[in-house]
């Protein structure tokens, strides 16, 4: 034990990769419940949503420049994602090294959540980069650059791939956070015995939540409810 | 009962295995699952083949020899039992059950259904002792534990270390195991001086062993014939984080 140093103790043991996989996982969650609310302004128009969009680039200006915010905010989740992958594949890895042989008779416990989090991750992933190729970058997005946030957004939904591709992502996205939210708890040593039940409770109430109000959007577009 | 047992048969450690069926016509429901296993090796014996090798000891489910995967499940279908306290009246006539070894790179398999588990006597040596001086014994009341602490800590102190949260992870973790020990001890005071240290070095141990990460899927729990609970490894969790900020170390 001659780790001396905080970040080779903590990256060097298999709780030490946890930890940093449940603190770099509230900061998604936080802004995926920010990003969600931020959407829900669709529901006030046009001129709402596109002013919110705005807003979110003048936020701060004054210290941080024009979109300054915005950038922190990107660098701080690009940064947190590249540790919780690099975490999550090393876990993988060291899964996948520890039982060579399988069993023939398949059998599974613990739940269904649990047990797809990692290709829950996978695509997860997959739409983020998606995502920003549509909406941030528009390289995807069948409007011209310059469109306006509301309308680039209905474009893209009016593509039924599109919405069903993001339906399905936010579908794992709901179970990522339903294991993810109370593992997490339970990597920090927040849990006991006593408190199991509520803490998965919440963590099922925050999935479905944070689901409902993403797969809104999209459902809202389908069945022209937003225009 | 009738059964159709397919059991996983491999000469030694460095030999190919394979499933093996077998046909039992004389089994009673109110044999155990190694006493149904000890007919089928008289039964082989008889027929001049190799008995099937297992492990077991007490037969009374606190000695944790008994080491066999049921139809996938650790220890088989019933909640908190070990295999040797499984009884056949939980199987129906003309089942057919699939017994197979511990499976992770931990534990090899010796021969059949016996793995080698001295992987966890290895994690136990890194850390899972307390001080206690030498010289005339203490007054037993010397020191005061309260009901919560003593209770948890004997809750997590049944564990039998079988083996079967490993044998249940989908990552082939040995957590829940280590866990069970880390609470075990460290929430009693006489386990304070090792506390931070312990919860360091067994996981340390546990992780050179080739055993996975736990990602908290909470099979093992299922599976544990003590039922220890999987809160404990949120014990080992907080032990391991608070040891790790605070530099603690044990050379």
């Amino acid at each position: 034990m001659t780790q001396r140093n905080i970040v080779t103790r903590t990256w060097g043991s298999s709780v030490g990769k946890k930890s940093v996989m449940a603190v770099t996982g509230v900061i998604f969650l936080l802004y995926v419940i920010a990003h969600m609310i931020g959407n829900l302004k669709i529901f006030f128009g046009l001129t709402t949503f596109d002013n919110y969009s705005v807003h979110l680039r003048t936020l701060g200006e004054d210290i941080f420049g024009y979109g300054g915010v915005l950038w922190i905010i990107r660098t701080v989740l690009t940064v947190a994602v590249l540790l919780h992958m690099w975490a999550a594949f090393s876990l993988w890895y060291k899964a996948k090294r520890a039982r060579p042989i399988g069993y023939q008779h398949k059998s599974y416990q613990g739940s269904y959540a649990a047990r797809t989090m990692r290709w829950g991750g996978v695509i997860i992933a997959l739409f983020v980069i998606w995502h920003i190729l549509d909406l941030t970058l528009g390289v995807v997005n069948p409007l011209p650059e310059n469109a306006g946030a509301y309308q680039k957004l209905v474009a893209s939904f009016d593509r039924p791939v599109v919405s069903i591709f993001y339906i399905v992502a936010m579908v794992a996205l709901g179970f990522h956070i339903r294991h993810g939210l109370w593992s997490g708890i339970q990597t920090l040593g927040g849990n006991s015995a006593l408190r199991q039940n509520s803490l998965k409770a919440f963590s099922l109430v925050v999935a479905v939540v944070v689901t409902a109000g993403f797969v809104i959007i999209p459902l809202s577009v389908m069945f022209g409810l937003v225009r | 009962m009738k059964l159709t047992l397919r059991v996983w048969r491999q000469k030694n450690a460095d030999t190919k295995g394979k499933m093996v069926k077998y046909q039992l016509d004389d089994v009673e429901e109110d044999m155990s699952f190694l006493e149904m296993l000890d007919v089928l090796n008289e039964k082989l014996v008889m027929d001049d083949e190799e008995p099937v090798s297992f492990d077991h000891d007490c037969r009374e489910g606190i000695c944790g020899s008994c080491a066999m995967v049921i139809n996938g499940i650790p220890h088989g279908p019933q909640k908190n039992t070990t295999t040797c306290q499984l009884h056949m009246r939980h199987f129906s006539d003309g089942d057919t059950i699939d017994v197979e070894p511990w499976r992770a790179r931990a534990f090899p398999v010796i021969k059949d259904l016996v793995t080698d588990r001295s992987a966890f006597d290895q994690i136990i040596q890194a850390g899972g002792y307390v001080s206690v001086n030498t010289g005339s014994a203490p007054e037993a009341h010397a020191t005061p534990v309260d009901k919560v602490s003593a209770d948890d800590a004997f809750d997590a102190a049944t564990c039998i270390g079988c083996g079967a949260c490993v044998a249940a992870c989908p990552n082939g973790s040995s957590m829940l195991f280590t866990a069970a020990k880390v609470t075990h001890l460290g929430l009693l005071p006489q386990g304070q001086p090792e506390r931070a240290t312990r919860a360091i070095t067994m996981l340390a141990k546990q992780d050179e062993l080739d055993f996975g990460g736990c990602t908290n899927v909470g099979a093992c729990a299922e599976v544990c014939p003590k039922g220890i609970p999987l809160a404990s490894i949120s014990q080992l969790n907080h032990d391991v984080l608070g040891a790790t900020l605070s530099g603690a170390r044990s050379d």
